[in-house]
């Protein structure tokens, strides 16, 4: 009796008072550390971020020799204009980057959910395989570059002396990395070779996330193992899901080093031709020109932000709810 | 499910057991192979570079690649690592990764703390702002950043050039500006694990907010720095493009980016490429087999916390 006394003592105590606490007024000293918590990396970020991504737009609609500021015309759409009729590699690389898209989100993706699921129970040695599949992601996207050059160079590589097509002269000499309609599809295997990992990491630790007892009551109603994979268990991993998506779109957009490596360091290479490196030929090629490369850059933004604004709806729907 | 199999297994086992065990063996085991022959299939690239790193030139130009190897040995590795300065570079990557992770540790916790443990009215949307502008691909700020970096000026003790442009400073100020976001997305997560009740108990002794940022919200975010910390070293130390982009002399490159540039001057043939592109791995993988645990768990609170 006299504990139950206390405890609704203390609760009804701690009810009124300390309900809302951050009413209590924030001394002067508290607001200028708060301010000065917020202000210093926000400044960072709107200055060095979010004002160059403006400033891309606001580029993009005029012709500049890049040289002062003074040299900066006004030319409404023309850059837009030109890179759409008039720039050869525009539409190969708008293609690349679609196919680099769909062909991460239709084989590495998938391979990476599968590897996860076979690696989601107690099986032995699971650590060693999953240390192997995972390997790559820790090398950087530019070494990985670098490997797989050693892997498919036409004369030494891995690749063309176990084929036997490594002969110069021979009938069957591959290129891979120099034949345009080839090398794409070899850039593209070099960049699996570090996504599956990626995927199966998130999506193993999502799969350990699912409550047991989901999957129990699956069993126990019958249900086979496809059909709790597909009923149970993708259901209840949504937050993962969308991140795999956004992952796999953003990583689809961004991809540079691996290409440019693999492109022999100057990142224009017929077959190989990416908005990313068209952007950065733009900015400090041979010929820059940053009215071209910032409406590049625009396109790039607004396919980015399509994905981003989805991803945020998503995540932070709940919170304005709660 | 265990148990029954359990009870059953001696009896099974003692009359006509044998079906079920046949059964049960054969789709483990072709699981197993499944994943060996995968994970073997997987290390091959990096088998293979290892290989060639380990042969003389003399040996490949003259046998092929894919030969038996006449000895193997260090060779390139140590000339790769001598002739080209290598240590100069992994110097540069340490000046530039050590700096830009503790900073970008600093500045997301402190906007972690803002938006997690105050209802102030914009917090969604600051916490918006940082996890997208973490999103956006560099490219598209590539342009107007370069023109940005080559007027900024900087006094002559922090930068060289005197601008941002072609200095450590400069791309250290990007990583952080940058790599800010995904920290402060998975910080605010963890902070908010925090009861509530532990900065108000603070607040309500008076302990001024900055006491309890360092004294009570830092101290129990150990686990999550340590996760970041990890991730976010690895990443720096990785980057290719901003110092490939924002620097000009070769020789202040970080070792990843001035990979690019060695592999034509002194890296002339595969084997010493190979040998040079496994040492500048060698720092990633021994944080990421030492600190696996973190690595792993930083990519995933990210992911799975939301």
């Amino acid at each position: 009796m006299a504990l139950t006394a206390d405890v609704t003592g203390k609760n009804a105590k701690a009810a009124a008072p300390r309900r809302r606490p951050r009413t209590r007024v924030l001394s002067v000293g508290d607001k200028l550390f708060l301010a000065v918590l917020i202000g210093v990396p926000l400044l960072a970020l709107l200055a060095f971020v979010w004002l160059p991504a403006l400033a891309s737009v606001g580029i993009s609609f005029t012709q500049w020799d890049g040289i002062g500021l003074s040299s900066i015309h006004w030319v409404g759409l023309q850059n837009y204009k030109n890179i759409f009729t008039n720039y050869p590699p525009f539409w190969p690389a708008v293609e690349h980057n679609i196919i680099w898209m769909v062909f991460t989100a239709l084989v590495p993706t998938p391979a990476g959910i599968f590897l996860a699921y076979q690696l989601d129970r107690k099986i032995r040695f699971s650590r060693v395989y999953q240390m192997a599949i995972f390997l790559p992601v820790v090398l950087s996207t530019a070494v990985v570059g670098f490997i797989w050059e050693i892997v498919y160079d036409p004369d030494h590589g891995l690749l063309n002396n176990a084929l036997g097509t490594n002969n110069p002269s021979g009938k069957h000499y591959i290129d891979w990395l120099g034949d345009p309609h080839l090398n794409l599809w070899a850039v593209l295997v070099a960049s699996a070779w570090r996504h599956t990992g990626y995927v199966m990491i998130l999506y193993l630790a999502g799969l350990k996330s699912v409550d047991p007892s989901l999957r129990e009551a699956a069993a126990i109603d019958g249900a086979n193992g496809r059909q709790t994979f597909l009923r149970v268990i993708v259901p209840a991993m949504k937050p993962i899901n969308v991140t795999i998506i956004v992952v796999t779109v953003m990583e689809s957009l961004r991809a540079f080093d691996m290409v440019y490596v693999l492109s022999g360091n100057n990142g224009s290479k017929q077959g190989l031709e990416l908005l990313s490196l068209l952007i950065t030929n733009n900015t400090v090629g041979e010929s820059p020109r940053p009215g071209y490369g910032s409406a590049l850059a625009t396109v790039l933004l607004v396919v980015s932000l399509a994905a981003i604004v989805t991803f945020l709806v998503q995540n932070f729907r709940k919170e304005r709810q709660a | 499910m265990t148990t029954t199999t359990a009870t059953d297994l001696p009896k099974a086992a003692a009359s006509a057991g044998r079906p079920p065990a046949r059964s049960r063996k054969p789709r483990g085991l072709g699981r197993h192979v499944f994943l060996a022959l995968v994970s073997v299939g997987w290390l091959i690239p990096l088998a293979w570079a290892l290989f060639t790193s380990l042969r003389s030139y003399s040996d490949t130009a003259e046998h092929g690649y894919l030969s038996w190897p006449h000895g193997l040995s260090f060779d390139n590795f140590s000339t790769a690592f001598d002739q080209s300065g290598m240590p100069h570079f992994f110097w540069n990557s340490l000046l530039i990764t050590v700096p830009a992770v503790l900073l970008t540790l600093l500045f997301a916790s402190a906007v972690a703390f803002f938006v997690s443990r105050f209802d102030f009215r914009f917090n969604i949307a600051l916490l918006m702002l940082f996890t997208a502008g973490n999103l956006l691909p560099a490219q598209v700020i590539i342009t107007p950043l370069y023109k940005l970096y080559l007027q900024l000026p900087l006094p002559s003790f922090l930068s060289g050039s005197g601008y941002f442009y072609d200095s450590a400073f400069g791309v250290i100020t990007i990583h952080v500006a940058y790599q800010c976001g995904f920290c402060v997305f998975v910080l605010s997560n963890y902070m908010r694990t925090i009861p509530r009740e532990i900065s108000e108990a603070a607040l309500v002794d008076g302990a001024p907010v900055w006491r309890q940022y360092f004294q009570i919200i830092l101290p129990l975010c150990r686990p999550a720095f340590a996760a970041l910390a990890t991730l976010e070293s690895i990443w720096i130390y990785n980057d290719f493009f901003w110092s490939l982009i924002l620097m000009e002399t070769g020789d202040k490159r970080p070792v990843t980016s001035a990979l690019a540039g060695l592999s034509g001057e002194y890296f002339t043939n595969p084997n010493l490429i190979a040998a040079g592109a496994l040492l500048t791995c060698i720092p990633t993988l021994a944080i990421y087999l030492i600190l696996q645990r973190h690595f792993v768990g930083g990519l995933t609170i990210g992911a799975s916390k939301t």
